[in-house]
């Protein structure tokens, strides 16, 4: 009888510390949330109340006169690219929506090409014996340890060798390379019972076959989680962008926002209104997307 | 004898067409993976001993990097400051983030995939976006951390809190911690969600208090992540970059000057590729390092 008097005791007490920590963590969620809450505001607010010494929690009138700036202060055209020595120009456009197309084209890129060479990859580092597997695999850790940053350097004279420097295809292609794709994939193939892949094999499937029909659509789950990841990580990975990523019609939004900075800086209105075409977009993306975005961070954990 | 060897001729056939597929998969990722992954990394050390900088050839200075690094009073600095930034900013971001997960990992479902929402949002906002909402609330005239702070009191009169070299740092890793805890909360809820639950249950009927279920049966358990989100928050930590770029630039008075802004510095400002490069190196062993002294002391608990 005591002993269920001590459990109820037990469950009272959890009980005030799972109200206590409730509350604790409602008001740190508020805190989290409102950066995000401050560049939305923040960029439609009047210069007097964003310049003001007591916060205007909330703006009187939204105003468009910070994005209106934002638009007119740099043209660029919409797209450029070269063919056969010709160069295909498109329409003079704001500047800051070149910077989006760019960004959204950078994502976009890196996020097939991971997702292919990873998901090919990915299956026959798990499911394959062959020689050299130990020596790919223990690379592809140890290249995940280091911190990227360090191979900037060198990248950029790699890049400026092959002529890529102040291309696009300069960010994309060391994000293509970076292994975290793969060994999310490989840890995806692995939950793959082998025996499906041998009874295709035994009915005559070629190699290629069996990986499109049947490898692959099993480990779909895994693909959507590594094409998410991708997207959110080159959107945001600013140091890569800053080293080689020049010319004003070759800028990343965020990039782009933090050029503008450097010329405006303490025009906070503006600076909101930059902040918010940078970070909105991605932040609807992940919100579709977040059931697979947090099955890729959990499941690229595992064995770490 | 005849028929073993057959099929071992067999065998090796089979291996032989095992590899040669294998490496037709993982060609087009290794183009990659050994262009801009490897072949950099190699590079990397290689140049570090090379006085190298723009539009002329390397010469071969041997350890003659290194030796300038080590009487650099700025890279010591930098050491320093990136010390400072690891040994408050992990331990902080392991325990409330571990804290956070267990108060929502009882939540309802719909709540728990909330909070992790807030709280990864910071992460998922970007950089130079969240770079610039601080930048303002920071900032001396119009930004909100001085009006709430002479409004309650706990301030006299504002502070320049990004431009004074007492304050600088301490805001960099509050900036810091905020974008570093999304993903441990994430990787520490799915933890707890696969604590077996039987065991404490019958903990709990054998008298347990919540703090002892918690310590002798969820931590056990949940340690492989511990360790994984100290190693990973531990090279965020060292990584810490745009912020610093940012905001503060190394400055004021070189307070917040880490290594990554330095290797930047010298690199990028200066064309000093050789001694970046040997930065950049020493950074990877000390990186080095500390992972494998946390996965040993992980490995003997």
């Amino acid at each position: 009888m005591s002993k269920f008097n001590y459990i109820a005791a037990n469950r009272a007490k959890s009980k005030t510390y799972y109200i206590v920590s409730f509350a604790l963590v409602i008001i740190l969620a508020f805190l989290f949330a409102f950066p995000l809450y401050w560049i939305i505001t923040g960029s439609f607010k009047i210069k007097k109340e964003i310049m003001a010494t007591t916060p205007v929690w909330f703006p009187s009138e939204f105003t468009t006169a910070n994005f209106d700036k934002l638009m007119t202060s740099r043209t660029a055209s919409l797209f450029d690219f070269k063919m056969f020595g010709y160069t295909i120009t498109g329409p003079k456009v704001p500047a800051a929506i070149r910077w989006e197309v760019n960004t959204v084209f950078m994502s976009v890129s890196s996020m097939l090409l991971t997702c292919i060479t990873a998901s090919m990859a990915g299956y026959v580092l798990a499911k394959k014996r062959f020689w050299g597997r130990t020596l790919i695999f223990s690379l592809i850790v140890c290249a995940m340890a280091l911190p990227k940053q360090v191979i900037l350097i060198p990248l950029l004279r790699e890049m400026s060798a092959l002529k890529l420097y102040d291309t696009i295809w300069a960010v994309i292609f060391p994000i293509v390379g970076w292994p975290f794709g793969v060994f999310l994939l490989k840890q995806f193939a692995e939950s793959i019972p082998t025996g499906m892949v041998e009874a295709c094999r035994i009915d005559g499937a070629s190699e290629w076959r069996t990986f499109t029909d049947v490898m692959f659509p099993m480990i779909k789950p895994g693909v959507g989680a590594c094409a998410i990841f991708t997207f959110i990580n080159s959107w945001n990975d600013y140091f890569m962008q800053l080293i080689m990523l020049t010319s004003s019609k070759n800028l990343t939004i965020s990039l782009g926002i933090a050029t503008m900075q450097a010329e405006n800086s303490t025009d906070f209105g503006l600076l909101m209104a930059g902040s918010a075409l940078a970070s909105v977009p991605i932040i609807i993306v992940f919100l579709i997307f977040q059931k697979y975005f947090t099955k890729g961070i959990t499941m690229g954990a595992i064995k770490g | 004898m005849n028929k073993n060897n057959s099929a071992k001729i067999k065998s090796r056939r089979l291996m032989m067409h095992e590899t040669l597929t294998s490496y037709a998969f993982m060609l087009p990722f290794l183009i990659f993976f050994i262009g801009f992954v490897i072949y950099p990394m190699i590079m990397c050390i290689t140049t570090s001993f090379f006085d190298a900088t723009m539009g002329r050839e390397d010469i071969f200075i041997g350890f003659g990097n290194y030796k300038e690094l080590f009487a650099d009073k700025v890279f010591w600095k930098a050491l320093w400051n990136t010390m400072i930034i690891v040994l408050v900013s992990v331990p902080v971001t392991c325990i409330f983030s571990l804290w956070v997960a267990s108060a929502i990992s009882k939540m309802p479902v719909v709540a728990t995939s909330a909070f992790r929402c807030i709280f990864y949002l910071p992460v998922v906002t970007g950089s130079v976006a969240v770079t610039m909402v601080w930048k303002w609330m920071f900032n001396n005239y119009y930004g909100i951390f001085n009006y709430v702070g002479t409004a309650t009191g706990l301030i006299d009169k504002p502070i320049n809190w990004l431009g004074d070299p007492r304050y600088a740092l301490g805001c960099i890793i509050l900036i810091l911690l905020t974008t570093s805890v999304g993903q441990p909360i994430v990787l520490y809820v799915s933890a707890l969600d696969n604590v077996d639950k039987a065991l404490v249950e019958a903990a709990e009927v054998d008298g347990a208090t919540q703090m002892q279920a918690f310590w002798k049966i969820k931590w056990p358990q949940i340690m492989p992540t511990t360790l994984y989100i100290l190693v990973i928050t531990t090279i965020n930590s060292f990584q810490c970059f745009a912020l610093i770029q940012l905001l503060t630039s190394g400055g004021p008075n070189n307070s917040t000057m880490t290594i990554m802004y330095y290797i930047y510095y010298n690199a990028f400002k200066l064309y000093r590729y050789g001694y970046g490069n040997a930065m950049g190196v020493i950074l990877a062993i000390i990186i080095a390092i500390l992972s494998a002294v946390q996965f040993k002391a992980g490995q003997e608990k």
